[in-house]
């Protein structure tokens, strides 16, 4: 019953993957939007807020239309990047990533936001005076003291990339092997005969690997606390 | 003596409050006396390059560091100007000792052990480098933060209130530290307070802030006798 076939087990290395490369790719733009966002003023920062909790909002169907329209091999961007990178988004993983990825950047820069506008701005101040100028500021005591709020935001980042679903099969569909993740192959299984008993097995890994994220999250978010709060 | 070591005159308006203060600081130690609220701490973030003012200039050792006519604002962090402030202010995440070498790592200035061991003896922090700011209590606090302050080889000190969060008890345990730091490190220094009890016993000239002005600079005749028993 618990023994996962060779399908189920390409679905589920290939959501893991997909996934932590949507994560790992979020994080430096998150890193920077959030920042942006917390800790400057500028022309049209309400417009950029909103377009980055747009996925948040929108009909999961409509982000991946609108990928599939932009990122698509005939599209404006996906074209650029074909013919001069060789990136292809469209029926690959890689755009299932980048589905999972826009999908989740506003869950990972909300949490690393929150956690740079609780940052007392005071020992940045400090850290001037002594002689570290805003890259050393940021690196040194900004972005080491928004730590569990980073990490935080890459679980959640990381467990919505995993569970992601309407985007990713509008905008990639639902190849076994390419693009069918952990989420698409329990629906196929639910659509076909006897499709139940695989469809529970896939849910169970769903729940494993979900749990495991979050109690990561919280293992290393006490470390980071316990280093800065004595010991 | 001689020579200004610190000239400042600088216009500020800060919500309804408006600041306009001149004065020139000498070698030694300079106090910035007055009540609270009325303007040290704006002056001495001014000073250090955390605040810009709206108009006015501020030089040290003949470098301008911050002049509105010609448009000059040095950053902060070029201006290696060591500041100690009320809170402390230690990194919560680094180690006292990585806290006290901040400031040389980051002016890419070489390791100096020597003259780490001095100020560490000097203020007595030894036993305290491997623990984190969380642990330490307020005195030592603000002793690392001396360190720290001191080990940027800064060519001023501004010590804003530096005591002030301090209970009786444990301010003068620091003083000693303070007239030491006075004596030994060679930094002229600038000593923001409203105690004029700590400001006899570091202090040789006075500069009193009342109400967002310089009201009056001179010796430590400035303050008062009255004010003088108050604290100590």
């Amino acid at each position: 019953m618990f023994e996962l076939t060779p399908e189920e087990w390409t679905a589920v290395r290939l959501s893991i993957r997909i996934a932590t490369a949507a994560t790992l790719g979020a994080l430096p733009p998150g890193i920077a939007v959030a920042w942006l966002l917390a800790r400057r003023n500028f022309w049209g920062k309400a417009l950029l807020d909103g377009l980055v909790h747009l996925p948040l909002v929108l009909p999961p169907v409509v982000t991946g239309y609108l990928l599939l329209i932009w990122f698509g091999r005939k599209g404006p961007v996906g074209a650029i990047l074909d013919n001069y990178f060789g990136i292809v988004f469209s029926f690959r993983w890689t755009g299932a990533a980048l589905a999972c990825g826009v999908m989740a950047f506003p869950l990972l820069v909300r949490a690393i936001r929150l956690s740079f506008e609780a940052i007392d701005g005071r020992l940045e101040d400090a850290a001037s005076t002594l002689g570290a100028n805003g890259l050393w500021v940021f690196l040194t005591v900004t972005l080491p003291l928004a730590l569990p709020g980073v990490i935080a935001g890459l679980v959640l980042c990381f467990a919505k990339a995993l569970g992601e679903f309407g985007a990713t099969i509008t905008f990639v569909s639902n190849i076994p092997g390419q693009t069918q993740t952990i989420s698409a192959a329990i629906y196929t299984l639910t659509q076909v005969p006897n499709g139940d008993a695989a469809a529970l097995r896939l849910v169970l890994v769903a729940i494993v690997i979900a749990l495991a994220a979050l109690i990561a999250s919280e293992w290393f978010a006490r470390r980071a606390g316990l280093r800065y709060h004595g010991d | 003596m001689g020579t200004d070591v610190l000239a400042v005159d600088v216009e500020k308006k800060l919500g309804a409050f408006s600041l306009a203060v001149k004065f020139e600081a000498h070698g030694g130690v300079t106090a910035l006396f007055g009540p609270s609220g009325s303007g040290k701490t704006s002056v001495v973030h001014m000073i250090a390059g955390l605040l810009a003012p709206d108009r006015g200039r501020i030089a040290l050792d003949e470098e301008t560091l911050f002049d509105s006519a010609g448009r000059t604002n040095v950053p902060a962090h070029r201006r290696r100007i060591g500041v100690v402030f009320q809170e402390g202010r230690l990194f919560p995440h680094l180690s006292v000792a990585r806290n006290l070498d901040y400031g040389r790592r980051m002016q890419g200035l070489p390791s100096d052990e020597a003259e780490s061991r001095r100020v560490i003896e000097l203020l007595d922090i030894g036993h305290l480098l491997r623990r984190r700011p969380g642990r330490l209590s307020g005195g030592e606090r603000q002793r690392v933060a001396f360190g720290r302050a001191l080990l940027m080889k800064p060519r001023l000190l501004l010590l804003d209130e530096p005591l002030a969060s301090l209970d009786r008890r444990r301010k003068l345990e620091i003083l000693p530290y303070l007239v030491r730091l006075r004596d030994e490190a060679g930094v002229p220094m600038i000593y923001v307070s409203h105690q004029a009890g700590e400001i006899v016993k570091i202090a040789s000239q006075v500069v009193r802030i009342e109400d967002g002005r310089a009201a009056a600079s001179g010796g430590l005749e400035l303050l008062d006798a009255e004010r003088r028993e108050m604290i100590f």
